[in-house]
């Protein structure tokens, strides 16, 4: 373990951990939490739900996105649920199990303790919602109900149709905008976050830029929680919104909070491919459809050539003709395997030239058998003992759609094809990343008073996020775990006072931001900032995307530092600095994603294992499953900023001790 | 597709705004509306013009965020979709297409095609939430069963997403299919009775503080919002606020 992490698990069984530290942590009075600031960058679920949760303890809480309003963070577009240990259906779900099953699910590299506190709240989470009068589905008894997601055998996830992110999201924000007409909140929509103020050693303001008038503004606080999301737009082409950025952490980053696991980035199986050189984002079709939906490619190759040049439809062939890969593969797990798994298994069947689109990347998600098993059950409540064939497709149509209407509608809308008549195609997607800023118990950095929530942070999942878990990570941290645990660094701070903006730190980083969004736009190069983001993106997806290589990731390195070196040289930037302007922003976010791409590169170059979502082709079983090493790389990678190079980052190792679950290797089979 | 582009162009809030013409080309059908802006964007910055600003970030329909008037329409000419739903397939070659910003009192433009809905937010702040703090010991989700027509209806009316598409296209610029939308969800729940009263007196009031139109029952907004929100929602809305008037 190096000597600059402190993980601060507490003392005891994995059970007693978060209710003893819970008690153990200092309190800060009511009086003075009223003279303590806090800082909250970012409005999805872990941000919105930490500002609200603290302005109601009684903190001043500044709130920050760069959207228009904080109910459109990215978290509102969360589909298919939000898990919790409620065991409803008497399935024999348990605090254990879900945590168990999140350990396994994310390859063994997450840290036991958190796990364990993420399943111990997750069933507050759903009684806070429901409190917040959050729509779940529910049956006709009215009590909630409960799908099923990939890696796990019980029914634990609750859901709202396919909009459950949205309604969750609605939910917290409503609860932020309570405290905002109260003025507990000061909430500064439209603002981005250009850097960190770091005064004495700890996180004490951000400079951050009004996207409306480009002024860039000083905020100070005693705490600054980052809540900004994932990276996944790295690649350009990812089912995050277009603004999605890493800048926020990635300033954070580079004024000494560390880097964990930057190349654990899930790639979701269930997206619609991608259809041309113009695309601006991809769209994802649940993991909620993996209930009902059976993903298979044509068994044969020539099949598959018919289908990709128009001669022939998928709808044409018999169920002896056509390959149910995942069933066949994993039999106890089917088509809910993990994401990782249910990824690569699409890759290889794509790559051995079995595809079904045009470009040979996509495989089908056929909902037909799904329809008349449950057109079949309407039949028989409504005792229809000689229904047709037909008025059983009807019926069946009508309950699925009763479920994924809206995403139906979405795939219909995009695609122009009627996915109730003919299979949807879908192929994998960069979606989550699972790496992010490194924290310790308590979700605070390696920058004291800077603490980390959501996807943001890397604690829970470790190489592989399971479905519905983001959403249960993003409330737990900022309904259940934060308000706790920022009285560790905060109960020494009821006397130190409001935080002057003019210290000399504040003075530096708004005068290194003000440098820096003058070199892009006196850059006066020829090359608009879209078309870097695109070239970046094609090189981390084919090198640092589904399958990783030492060779391919040497070249990644050295194409993108040779990109980053063009970019500054060649980048053109119309418009001025003090006014509304989205191509200087934009600008901004990508020479921060040029720098994280060396440091993924790096960090999957330096695992030299397969694990998670982190595939690398050196190590792979003969069946092609990954190869864990887990005598050399049981650890967590947090790097360090060093030498103001991204490739010259320090490696610190947080070694993973497993105490309640037994390294194995993970098995759907 | 090559398309003619009629686009208002507004420096900041403060200077006056008017079409400029642009010509766009190599458009596929299979593109997005703001994909196809995209397009054009790339095309402007070449040619040393700034390109045009407009609200957009999740590009599939749930954030509410992208806010085009195209050819007379919000969100354009295709049914139950935002503009970034809208494909290019709705278009023929040669087209002339007309895109302006929402227009309404209530929401001023900022630049371009963006404009500014924090009236919405300030409407949530007035009472468009349930009072409940943060507690790890509230009662089980189960412990009141809610009928599933209800529970169903409010999740109907909790899909809007704020878009604001109701309020340009209704003549009196009212914003009644929003605020009766939350109204309405909180009032199906049982959750939502205690504050019932006051939260739709407090909502209403400050819709009319914004400068929101009357409502005068065109259904227009029905028709254009992507999201399908009905107005029944607004017959409840109206129920609700004499219950809470005549209770007063």
């Amino acid at each position: 373990m190096s000597s600059k992490l402190n993980s601060r698990i507490p003392e005891g069984t994995i059970s007693e951990k978060w209710t003893k530290h819970k008690g153990s942590i200092p309190l800060v009075s009511p009086a003075n939490k009223r003279r303590i600031d806090v800082i909250v960058v970012g409005t999805g679920l872990a941000g919105s739900s930490a500002a609200a949760s603290l302005a109601e303890l009684g903190y001043n809480v500044k709130a920050f996105c760069f959207q228009d309003s904080p109910r459109r963070a990215h978290s509102i577009a969360a589909q298919g649920g939000i898990n919790a240990a409620k065991n409803y259906q008497n399935d024999g779900d348990s605090v254990f199990r879900l945590f168990y099953d999140t350990v396994k699910g994310g390859d063994y590299r997450s840290r036991e303790a958190n796990v364990h506190r993420l399943a111990e709240v997750s069933a507050s989470i759903i009684d806070q919602c429901v409190a917040q009068g959050v729509p779940f589905a529910r049956d006709y008894g009215g009590l909630l109900d409960n799908r099923s997601f990939g890696g796990v055998q019980v029914s634990r996830t609750f859901y709202a149709k396919g909009q459950t992110g949205q309604q969750l999201l609605l939910g917290a924000y409503s609860a932020l905008e309570r405290q905002v007409a109260k003025g507990r909140v000061k909430m500064y929509a439209r603002h981005e976050m250009v850097d960190l103020v770091v005064v004495d050693g700890k996180a004490r303001g951000i400079i951050a830029r009004n996207l409306v008038t480009g002024e860039l503004e000083r905020h100070s606080a005693h705490a600054v929680i980052i809540a900004s999301g994932g990276y996944g737009n790295v690649f350009y082409l990812s089912t995050n919104a277009m603004g999605s950025n890493v800048t926020a952490a990635w300033k954070a980053h580079k004024k000494g909070a560390f880097f964990a696991n930057p190349c654990f980035t899930q790639i979701h199986p269930t997206c619609i491919p991608v259809s041309g050189e113009s695309q601006s984002k991809l769209t994802l079709m649940s993991e909620s459809l993996r209930n009902d939906g059976r993903i298979w490619v044509p068994a044969e190759l020539e099949d598959a050539k018919a289908i990709r040049e128009g001669r022939l439809k998928p709808t044409d062939l018999s169920e002896e003709k056509r390959d149910y890969y995942l069933e066949r593969r994993y039999p106890a797990f089917g088509n809910l395997v993990p994401r990782d798994v249910a990824s690569r298994a699409a890759k290889e069947r794509c790559d051995a030239g079995y595809g079904v689109n045009k470009t040979g990347e996509a495989v089908y998600l056929d909902f037909s058998a799904a329809i008349v098993r449950y057109g079949q059950e309407q039949a028989n409540l409504k005792n229809m003992t000689n229904a047709s064939e037909v008025e059983i497709r009807e019926m069946g149509t009508k309950v699925v759609e009763s479920k994924y209407g809206n995403l139906f509608q979405m795939y219909e809308k995009i695609t122009d094809e009627n996915p109730y008549v003919t299979p949807m195609k879908i192929y994998p997607a960069v979606h989550y990343t699972m790496g992010g800023l490194w924290v310790d118990y308590n979700l605070m950095s390696t920058v004291p008073g800077l603490f980390v929530a959501g996807e943001a942070n890397f604690s829970d999942h470790g190489a592989n996020r399971l479905g519905a878990s983001a959403l249960m990570q993003g409330l737990a941290d900022g309904y259940f775990v934060l308000p706790y645990t920022v009285g560790t660094f905060l109960a020494d701070d009821i006397r130190t006072g409001t935080i002057s903006t003019d210290l000399p730190e504040f003075d530096e980083a708004e005068k290194a931001a003000r440098a820096r969004f003058e070199g892009f736009l006196n850059a006066n190069g020829s090359t608009p900032v879209e078309v870097f983001h695109r070239r970046l993106g094609k090189i981390v997806w084919d090198k640092i995307g589904m399958a990783r290589s030492e060779a391919g990731l040497k070249t990644a390195i050295a194409e993108i530092r040779a990109l980053r070196e063009e970019f500054y040289r060649d980048v053109k930037v119309l418009g001025g600095m003090f006014e509304m302007n989205p191509e200087l922003d934009k600008a901004n976010r990508v020479a921060d994603f040029m720098e994280l791409a060396e440091l993924m590169a790096l960090d999957a170059l330096t695992r030299e294992e397969s694990c998670g979502g982190h595939f690398r082709e050196e190590y792979q079983s003969e069946e092609g499953e990954a190869l864990r090493q887990d005598d050399k790389f049981a650890f967590v990678s947090a790097w360090e900023f060093t030498d103001n190079d991204p490739g010259k980052a320090t490696l610190h190792k947080e070694d993973l001790v497993f105490e309640n679950v037994k390294l194995v290797t993970r098995s759907y089979k | 597709m090559n398309l003619t582009l009629k686009i208002w162009r507004q420096k900041n809030a403060k200077e006056s705004g008017s079409f400029a013409t642009y010509q766009v080309s190599d458009i596929s059908p299979d593109m997005s509306f703001l994909e196809m802006m995209d397009v054009l964007n790339e095309q402007l910055i070449a040619k040393g013009v700034e390109p045009v600003v407009f609200d957009h970030d999740c590009r599939e329909g749930i954030c509410g965020m992208c806010s085009m008037f195209i050819n007379g329409e919000a969100h354009g000419p295709d049914r139950g979709v935002t503009t970034c739903q809208l494909h290019m397939r709705k278009f023929k070659d040669g087209d002339t297409i007309t895109i302006e910003p929402w227009r309404a009192q209530a929401f001023p433009v900022v630049r371009d095609l963006m404009v500014d809905r924090s009236a919405f937010d300030r409407i949530i702040q007035a009472g468009g939430y349930i009072s409940v703090n943060t507690m790890g010991n509230l009662p089980d989700a189960n412990a009141t069963p809610i009928e599933k027509h209800d529970a169903d209806a409010a999740f109907d009316a909790a899909t809007c997403i704020g878009c604001g598409a109701c309020v340009a296209t209704c003549k009196n610029a009212s914003a009644m299919l929003f605020v009766s939308a939350k109204v309405s969800q909180l009032a199906l729940l049982p959750q939502g009775q205690v504050e019932a009263a006051d939260r739709v007196r407090n909502m209403v009031h400050q819709m009319d503080l914004e400068g929101f139109g009357n409502c005068t029952n065109t259904g227009a907004c029905e028709v254009e919002c992507p999201k399908g929100i009905s107005i029944e929602n607004i017959a409840r809305m109206n129920r609700e606020f004499l219950k809470a008037s005549i209770t007063a």
